[in-house]
């Protein structure tokens, strides 16, 4: 290490010292950033929601929601959702423990309770489409099924996203990266849960209101 | 046989031979022109052998600087193709009157104008605002780089393949033709059933993904990686206009993502979104769109806006006029570009009531805009002004913009909207602003940040002759169409009937070609100032007396920025620093944590790249496997753990050690 | 270090900029119209424009005074490298656009209430009310592509790309569009309003000088765009009257016409017809014309019912039979048929 005496008049260096740090370590950014992401997800379901708000009436003279939705089946999929946040809670709790276990196996619940959720949604959209109530019969069923389906997208993505961190819990434990990554999915997957409730009372339980 | 025209149909979709524009003169020799210079930049490359530094050291780079060179490098090269444009139709509209038709028939002049919007705003604006913040933000807050460095990376590829297939539409296929926003019905399938509407879709999709990435990291940079003791009211006016920009990024490009989706559904799967005869509604496109529209005009002029901000106080010498002011006065144009987008079509009929409240919102809107032009003003005076180019630019900024912004708020009274709306006083308008706000705000700032960027100052000649031209052009090709909307001409117009308007146009055709001049001037003031690089060299990393922390670091920085984090306790904490007579540390250094460089940016955007072509062609094979191929990079990424590295104590006194001694050898 | 001192830019970037205003006073038609209600709007122009003035020309001229004047070779002026913060200077430089601002609002509230093109008009000019028992002339607007197809409704008969008017006398255009998005515009006489496919917009407008005037569509819709002009005739009442006699002598307007008109054309010369079917403005703004698919208008009463009832089915089958059924009907229906259609859904 060669050092290079400096030519310029001695200064009181005492006092520039007070203008830098020996050693900084910025604060992690992450939970901020998927935050911010999430709320940007949020302003897309938001128009979803405007358009459906525009079009939710426009029946093009074909059936309306209140023909359409079935509700024992939608109350279903609720809870399902509900449910699976529910074991997305636990599986925190676990992961507060450093239970690596147990925290794979709520994950692995959380994961079918989605599953089944988006089964029984396709099931739905398939009854409506071989009816003659797919999203291009009117500007309501256009609506409906953007907003319901980037929704059920949007599970999907989640549950994909579950079963890789599965993986990398499974592989690694919990690292600082790992443990991030569980609480991004988390804001993920009760922010979906949150958009759902507006979905079941916007449009299927005022649909079917006269 | 039925299996083999299946699968053709499969992998090619709707892409013949056909869709390559063999017949059209002015394409091919576009295309000649396009093959020359990509066979004289790929030969160089090879023949310096300099694939191995670009892939290395800028394909794969997570270094905020170097992200922010190439978005600077990608808006100026997609200004040519933009201006191109311009020239075409400045050039048509000239000429088009009684039995001329000009030379560009409806079909292509349509598809220039449309691509004119779209590159100028996309692919040049927002590289550039994005490519300077990227670039300054970090270096001003004492950080060594941004809070996702990765993800930088790869929204700058994707921003860079969003612009790859605009470029691609010229070959292969077709543009849009309805306008730089595609309302619908026009950019339905029944009214374009060509590609051109798809290719708008894909690509703004694509480089909006990126910019909304961007979005978030940028706002996370700046609330999380301050230097210690840098509070909010102690950040310089640019990190605050990066922060406003920023929150509007993240509020209003998911509401383009969900429109363009919207519009791409509807014409592909036959949704009625805004069809005319089956519920849709195709004023609510109309109202989606602005609602994007309007805050990402204040996306573009925000930053441009910072970079006065930090020119006037350094070329006047005198701390800026209320700061509180410019933070406050900020801040609420952020939250009222929100509550104005009506003004875009106070004509749809919405009623009286809701025109004017929209009107009154706009106006509004003028009062803090205004507040900022007099900040300026008032650090000017009592100053001590250089007129270097950076604050020559910034003079002609005040008073070009202030004149757009009087138009503005004429426009902004719906019945006087209601005579000139879609007319040429309209488009003067916002080039007024866009141009004098936005692209004059994007010379001061290169020409302020040039020398800290690449270690030398750029040529002053050629700078002023770039200046003058553009200043110049600018008012002889815009004030024209000013007069010409007043007398009643629309825009978009491919030819002319009365011969009293052709004088203007040709004064506007004048007016192009001197900025012309104005961009050949700034090329080559760059190959010049690198030709006389040593004797514009910048030894002491503080060319212009700045004020703020970039200018502490040498010229280029080093990769880490800053050797040690600085601690802040005033505004202007470099001149803080100087002003105490700050000596720079010359030992003590420790290793420094660092992000690693990857291809997985470049690799992901490539394949966005691929699906969006498929899907513009109708290739639902390739663009299933595109898909499905970009999700496994990504997921295959994530299970990379190995991101950072150490840059070695060693290294970083070698590193210091050499400024030191460049320093001391040129007091 | 030295820096080195450019030279400062000059007035004449100031001046050039203002020139526009000087030399727009000259024949332009949005300033010198012959319309009440352009006039207005004009008017509005102009004032909003001198109110602006008053902060932008002391503004640049404080850029230019500053530029000049606190140059760094000027050593004589004062420098004060610490001032920055004024309250009372603040106080103006917020306070003194606000004014301008609320005068503006005020202006812009009243006057878009007053030239809304919903609104009736209330005077023929400046100087003359509405006479009593004034009888607006109404015109059905057709933005088609690329021509402009006017039906005079009371007159029974129609024209493309020719609009005629007798002068002050109170016209009422109703519009709508046949696929695409236009705005119907005639500067001399009053702003533009879009014309959208399937909504219906107004415009209520006088003229008030003899002439003739340019209009166009003013918003792109498609190839034919540049083309897409007519005149539009001010005329005394008896030229109007000897010009609607004109149009009376030619063929009729009837649906398949209509649809032969309705196929993309470039540069249609002007066509007069001699009489209109009654209900064809109705079918072009409800999408039914020639009766093969079920009006809007019908449409939306349909889905008014549908919201009216509640959720009752339970068998699927039934369900897609019926849609399908409904569907069937949709689209080859006649308005009689709707009623029968309600009651088979409600069954």
């Amino acid at each position: 290490m060669s050092e290079i005496t400096s030519s310029a008049p001695a200064m009181d260096v005492g006092d520039s010292s007070r203008f830098y740090v020996l050693e900084h370590h910025p604060e992690n950014s992450t939970l901020l950033g998927f935050w911010l992401y999430l709320m940007s997800d949020c302003l897309v379901f938001a128009c979803l929601f405007a358009a459906y708000a525009v079009l939710g009436r426009n029946y093009a003279g074909g059936p309306s929601g209140a023909e359409l939705f079935e509700l024992p089946v939608v109350a279903l999929n609720t809870a399902l959702l509900l449910f699976s946040s529910i074991t997305y809670g636990f599986a925190m709790l676990e992961m507060q423990h450093q239970q690596r276990t147990k925290t794979l196996i709520w994950l692995a619940i959380t994961g079918l309770l989605g599953a089944c959720f988006i089964g029984l949604e396709l099931t739905e959209f398939i009854h409506l489409i071989h009816d003659g109530a797919g999203p291009q019969r009117s500007g309501f069923l256009t609506a409906f099924f953007t907003l319901v389906g980037t929704h059920g997208l949007h599970v999907s993505f989640g549950i994909i996203w579950l079963i890789t961190l599965m993986f990398q819990l499974g592989r690694h434990g919990f690292t600082p990266e790992n443990t991030r990554r569980l609480m991004c999915l988390s804001m993920f997957w009760h922010f979906l849960d949150v958009v759902w409730i507006g979905v079941f009372t916007f449009v299927y339980l005022m649909g079917v209101l006269p | 046989m039925p299996e083999q025209i299946n699968l053709a149909k499969l992998i090619f979709g709707r892409l013949t031979w056909d869709a390559i524009p063999l017949h059209e003169p002015i394409l091919l020799l576009t295309f000649a022109m396009v093959a020359f210079g990509g066979v004289t930049v790929l030969g160089a490359l090879t023949y310096f052998k300099l694939w191995t530094p670009l892939w290395r050291d800028w394909i794969t780079s997570i270094d905020h600087k170097r992200i922010g060179i190439m978005y600077i490098v990608l808006g100026l090269v997609m200004m040519l193709r933009g201006f191109a444009d311009a020239l075409m139709m400045r050039a048509q509209q000239a000429m088009a009157f009684g039995d001329s038709t000009g030379f560009l028939p409806p079909h292509h002049y349509d598809q220039v104008f449309t691509a004119h919007g779209v590159i100028m705003i996309f692919f040049v604006a927002m590289p550039l605002v994005n490519g300077l913040m990227n670039y300054v933000v970090p270096l001003q807050i004492g950080a060594r780089d941004v809070s996702f460095p990765f993800l930088n990376n790869l929204s700058f590829w994707f921003t860079a393949f969003g612009s790859f297939l605009v470029m691609a539409s010229l070959f292969v296929g077709e543009f849009a033709r309805t306008g730089w926003l595609a309302y619908p019905p026009l950019a339905g399938i029944l009214a374009s059933p060509d590609v051109g509407v798809d290719y708008y879709i894909w690509s703004l999709q694509i480089a909006g993904v990126g910019t909304l990435l961007s979005g978030v990291n940028l706002i996370a940079t700046i609330i999380k990686m301050r230097a210690p003791g840098m509070t909010m009211m102690k950040m310089p006016v640019f990190v605050w206009t990066a922060l406003c920009t920023n929150v509007l990024i993240v509020a209003a490009f998911p509401v383009l993502t969900a429109v363009l989706a919207m519009l791409s559904m509807d014409r592909t799967l036959g949704t009625n979104f805004f069809t005319s005869d089956m519920g849709g509604n195709a004023m609510m496109y109309v109202n989606l769109i602005w609602i994007w529209g309007h805050p990402e005009v204040y996306i573009l002029v925000l930053p441009a806006f910072g970079v006065f901000s930090e020119v006037v106080p350094t070329f006047c010498n005198k701390r800026i006029f209320g700061y509180t002011s410019m933070v406050y006065a900020s801040v609420v144009i952020t939250i009222l570009a929100y509550l104005v987008w009506l003004h875009h079509f106070f004509t749809m009929g919405s009623g009286a009531s809701v025109n004017s409240f929209f009107g009154i919102t706009t106006m509004i809107i003028s009062i803090p805009t205004g507040a900022k032009i007099f900040n300026w003003l008032f650090t000017m005076y009592r100053g001590r002004i250089r007129f270097e180019l950076p604050m020559m630019w910034t003079i002609a900024f005040m008073i070009t913009f202030v004149i757009g912004g009087m138009t503005g708020v004429l426009l902004a009274v719906p019945p006087a909207d209601f005579v000139v709306h879609n007319s040429l006083f309209l488009i003067a308008h916002f080039h007024n602003v866009i141009i004098g706000g936005v692209v004059f705000g994007m010379f001061a700032g290169i020409n302020f940040w040039f020398p800290k960027a690449f270690g030398y100052k750029l040529d002053t000649f050629w700078g002023k002759c770039s200046f003058w031209f553009w200043v110049i052009g600018f008012y002889a090709a815009f004030m024209p169409l000013y007069v010409l909307g007043l007398m009643g001409v629309t825009r978009r117009l491919s030819h002319f009937d009365d011969p009293s308007l052709q004088i203007w146009f040709i004064i506007a055709a004048f007016g192009a070609f001197l900025i012309l001049l104005g961009i050949g001037s700034f090329v080559i003031q760059l190959i010049v100032s690198f030709k006389n690089r040593e004797a514009l060299r910048d030894t002491t990393g503080d060319p212009w007396g700045g004020r703020s922390l970039e200018w502490s670091t040498s010229s280029p920085p080093p990769d880490y920025n800053f050797a040690f984090t600085p601690h802040v306790h005033n505004r202007d904490a470099w001149t803080d620093m100087k002003n105490n007579k700050f000596v720079r540390p010359i030992t003590g250094f420790v290793k420094i944590h660092m992000p690693k460089n990857t291809p997985a940016g470049f690799i992901i955007a490539a394949f966005s790249f691929a699906v969006g072509f498929a899907l513009i062609w109708q290739m639902w094979l390739l663009a299933t496997i595109g898909f499905v191929a970009m999700i496994a990079v990504i997921i295959i990424h994530t299970f990379n753990y190995n991101r950072d590295y150490y840059i070695s104590a060693d290294d970083v006194v070698r590193t210091e050690n050499a400024r030191t001694y460049l320093l001391n050898s040129h007091v | 270090m030295k820096f080195s001192a450019s030279s400062t830019p000059t007035f004449r970037s100031a001046l050039l900029c203002l020139s526009p205003i000087l030399l727009a006073g000259c024949s332009t038609v949005v300033l010198n119209p012959s319309g009440d209600i352009a006039l207005q709007q004009g008017r509005l122009l102009l004032i909003s424009t001198m109110l602006m003035l008053l902060i932008i020309v002391p503004v640049i001229a404080l850029i230019c005074v500053f530029s000049w004047k606190y140059r760094q070779s000027n050593t004589e002026a004062r420098y004060d490298p610490e001032w920055d913060h004024s309250t009372s200077l603040e106080l103006i430089i917020w306070g003194a656009p606000l004014l301008i601002i609320i005068v503006l609002g005020l202006l812009t509230w009243i006057g878009t209430h007053t030239l809304d093109p919903y609104r009736k008009l209330d005077r023929l000019d400046a100087a003359r009310p509405i006479p009593l028992n004034t009888k607006a002339l109404r015109v059905e607007v057709v933005a088609l592509d690329w021509k402009w197809l006017f039906i005079y409704p009371d007159l029974n008969i129609a024209t493309v790309n020719e609009l005629a008017a007798p002068v002050d006398v109170p016209i009422v255009f109703t519009i709508t569009a046949s696929t695409v998005m236009n705005s119907f515009s005639i500067p001399a006489l009053a702003g533009q309003i879009y014309a959208m496919p399937g909504m219906q917009t107004k415009l209520n407008a006088v003229i008030n000088r003899a002439g003739v005037y340019d209009g166009f569509s003013a918003n792109y819709s498609g190839a034919g765009f540049s083309d897409m002009k007519f005149k539009f005739h001010g005329m005394d009442q008896t030229a109007f009257n000897q010009w609607v006699q004109t149009v009376k002598a030619e063929k009729m307007l009837d649906s398949q016409g209509y649809v032969q008109l309705e196929k993309p054309s470039i540069r249609v010369p002007v066509i007069h017809f001699g009489s209109v079917d009654a209900n064809l403005y109705h079918t072009i703004l409800n999408r039914c014309v020639g009766g093969n698919a079920m009006c809007m208008d019908q449409m939306m009463m349909v889905d008014a019912q549908s919201n009216k009832r509640t959720s009752s089915v339970a068998n699927i089958t039934t369900k897609a039979i019926r849609f399908a059924e409904i569907d069937n009907a949709i689209c080859t229906t006649t308005p009689s048929l709707v009623k029968v259609n309600n009651n088979a859904r409600a069954n």
